[in-house]
């Protein structure tokens, strides 16, 4: 993926983001057809980000730059022939054209054969002719690359090992270790059931993350105590004093008062929020921007709120129960 | 097995002395055999509560020094059988309890008696640690009022974190909160903060509340633990907490106004009009 453009100034933010995205999404479907020319793999969730929001002008910047993940496709391409790349994709197009209409792509050049020359106008071209739109190659050589930055295109860093996916035999929840599987197997399967595969595998790899990185804790936390659940979430099972501290990468939830401090996204996540059973903090912050109590909205007051970051401005939200 | 109590607060003046006395005192009435440590090296009050202060020859730091055996330290209580003192030294600072010697002499206290009972110096520091590191359970001392309170939570978690328990990762200590100088009609003026709202923020079971009395510091004074004089409403409430802390359920008390006061008040109206 391209550098992380954040607002955020820690280094380590970006990384944060970049592990998660890739563990959490780190899959494929292994769809070849090795008989085929480029041949297109469906919608397969990639990560990208690149949202600049443009404020209106009322004094502010103008601009801000945010990290996101935007789902993209890729366009895996195996070795390029003109007529049989446009031979193929206009078969592609053919069976979803509201789905190609005006899509951003991503070339794929993981599976490229070796010295290969691939012409990217003529590439452009035929996916502008299914009204596709090639904004970026991922992988490839050194040499595809600098033709890629001629061609106009941005440049992704290669996809780490991935794994092929279960089939739909294996593919039941019950049945949670994904396995090795061959291609001809996969071959057999519709997309339906692939993309159901798909969703299942995303599910279970974020809970297992989770899992791996929540801290839980049972006790009060007590004034003059800190805590804090490095690269996740905070769970308090019980009251955060007035004089007490937690802090947690990810979000943050107290499931009794909230008296004391609470900072979420410590290392710049500004998607972590922060749930209590009962705000009365003394200080709550999401990635930096924070609030002193008496700035703390009234009406939440003693009430199970949400705390999350909209724009660069702290919201409390009751939750109604 | 002696059950190590730790009498702490966090915060000064708030009674830890004079509880010590009297719950103390109550175990040993109750046929426990019963020690008192005062652990305010430096401040030595519990001998001036307990009326043994003439008595004093060794202390508490002689015995870690080696200085002197337990048994030319221990103070026999006059008032009360099964109950002994352990002064701490007025000339010494709190820097002579070594954990140490502190382990060492609560071990030997621990063959003989059922109870032993910590007064802990105020604050949290090295004194005040030492008092709580080796405590079965913990009496949390408070007032109704916000920083009594603050101070309150602050000592629980350095009771969750620094004792002895919490480092050897064994059962928890037991903690108790007993509110003192509790007045229900200063609490229905809105002028103090209620029981209820003290055990929300926080959140361990309550032991016992003394209510608000004149005859606290009388005793203090004459050095008769208030818990002998149980016609006294705060010598009644330190009874029960003492059949609390030994298991027994007791219905609490003195948590309301009284009503006499509102025929006093009427009585005063028509006598006036």
């Amino acid at each position: 993926m391209s550098s992380s453009l954040t607002a955020e100034p820690s280094a380590e933010h970006e990384q944060t983001n970049t592990d998660t995205m890739q563990d959490s999404f780190d899959f494929e479907r292994n769809e070849q057809h090795p008989e085929n020319g480029g041949q297109m793999n469906e919608p397969s969730q990639e990560q990208e980000q690149v949202n600049m929001s443009v404020a209106p002008h009322s004094g502010r910047p103008c601009m801000q730059l945010k990290g996101a993940l935007v789902p993209m496709t890729v366009l895996e391409l195996n070795y390029f022939e003109l007529e049989q790349f446009t031979r193929d994709i206009k078969a592609k197009t053919s069976q979803a054209p509201d789905f190609f209409d005006n899509l951003p792509i991503v070339i794929g050049l993981e599976k490229f054969e070796e010295n290969g020359s691939l012409p990217f106008k003529q590439l452009i071209e035929a996916c502008q002719e299914q009204s596709i739109r090639v904004v970026a190659v991922r992988g490839g050589s050194e040499l595809l690359q600098s033709a890629a930055k001629q061609a106009g295109l941005g440049l992704l860093p290669k996809q780490k090992e991935r794994q092929t996916v279960e089939t739909a035999e294996t593919a039941s929840p019950e049945l949670p270790e994904p396995s090795e599987n061959t291609q001809a197997a996969q071959q057999q399967e519709t997309p339906t059931v692939q993309t159901q595969v798909e969703t299942v595998e995303i599910i279970k790899k974020v809970i297992q993350k989770e899992k791996q990185i929540s801290k839980v804790v049972h006790q009060p936390v007590r004034s003059g105590q800190q805590v804090y659940a490095p690269d996740g979430d905070l769970i308090v099972l019980a009251s955060v004093s007035a004089g007490a501290e937690i802090l947690a990468d990810g979000n943050i939830h107290v499931y009794g008062s909230l008296r004391g401090r609470a900072l979420a996204g410590v290392k710049g996540d500004t998607q972590a929020r922060i749930f209590c059973h009962s705000m009365a903090a003394e200080l709550v912050s999401i990635a930096g921007q924070y609030k002193i109590s008496e700035d703390i909205d009234r009406s939440v007051l003693g009430k199970p709120t949400q705390v999350y970051l909209d724009k660069d401005a702290l919201r409390f939200k009751e939750i109604d129960l | 097995m002696a059950k190590i109590i730790v009498i702490t607060s966090g915060k000064g003046g708030v009674g830890k002395t004079t509880s010590s006395a009297s719950i103390s005192t109550g175990l040993a009435l109750k046929g426990n055999k019963t020690v008192v440590i005062d652990f305010d090296v430096g401040l030595r009050n519990l001998d001036l509560i307990m009326n043994c202060e003439r008595r004093v020859v060794y202390d508490f730091v002689n015995v870690i020094n080696g200085e002197a055996t337990l048994n030319q330290a221990l103070i026999k209580d006059k008032q009360t059988d099964n109950l002994f003192i352990l002064p701490a030294s007025q000339t010494r600072d709190k820097e002579a309890l070594s954990k140490e010697g502190v382990e060492q002499v609560l071990n030997e206290l621990a063959e003989t008696f059922d109870y032993i009972i910590c007064d802990s110096p105020a604050g949290i520091e090295h004194g005040a640690q030492m008092a709580l590191y080796f405590a079965d359970e913990a009496i949390i001392v408070t007032n109704p009022e916000v920083s009594s309170v603050r101070d309150s939570d602050r000592i629980l978690g350095i009771l969750q974190s620094k004792s002895r328990r919490a480092e050897l990762a064994l059962d928890p200590v037991k903690e108790h909160l007993l509110l003192t100088r509790y007045s229900p009609e200063r609490v229905e003026n809105g002028e103090m903060l209620a029981v209820e709202d003290v055990k929300e923020i926080l959140a361990i079971k309550l032991l016992g509340v003394i209510p608000e009395s004149k005859a606290v510091l009388t005793s203090s004074n004459s050095g008769v633990p208030v818990i002998h004089d149980q016609q006294t409403d705060a010598g009644k409430a330190y009874d029960d907490a003492v059949e609390r802390l030994m298991g027994r359920e007791r219905p609490h008390r003195f948590l309301t106004a009284q009503k006499k006061g509102f025929f006093k008040r009427m009585f005063k109206g028509s006598a006036t009009a």
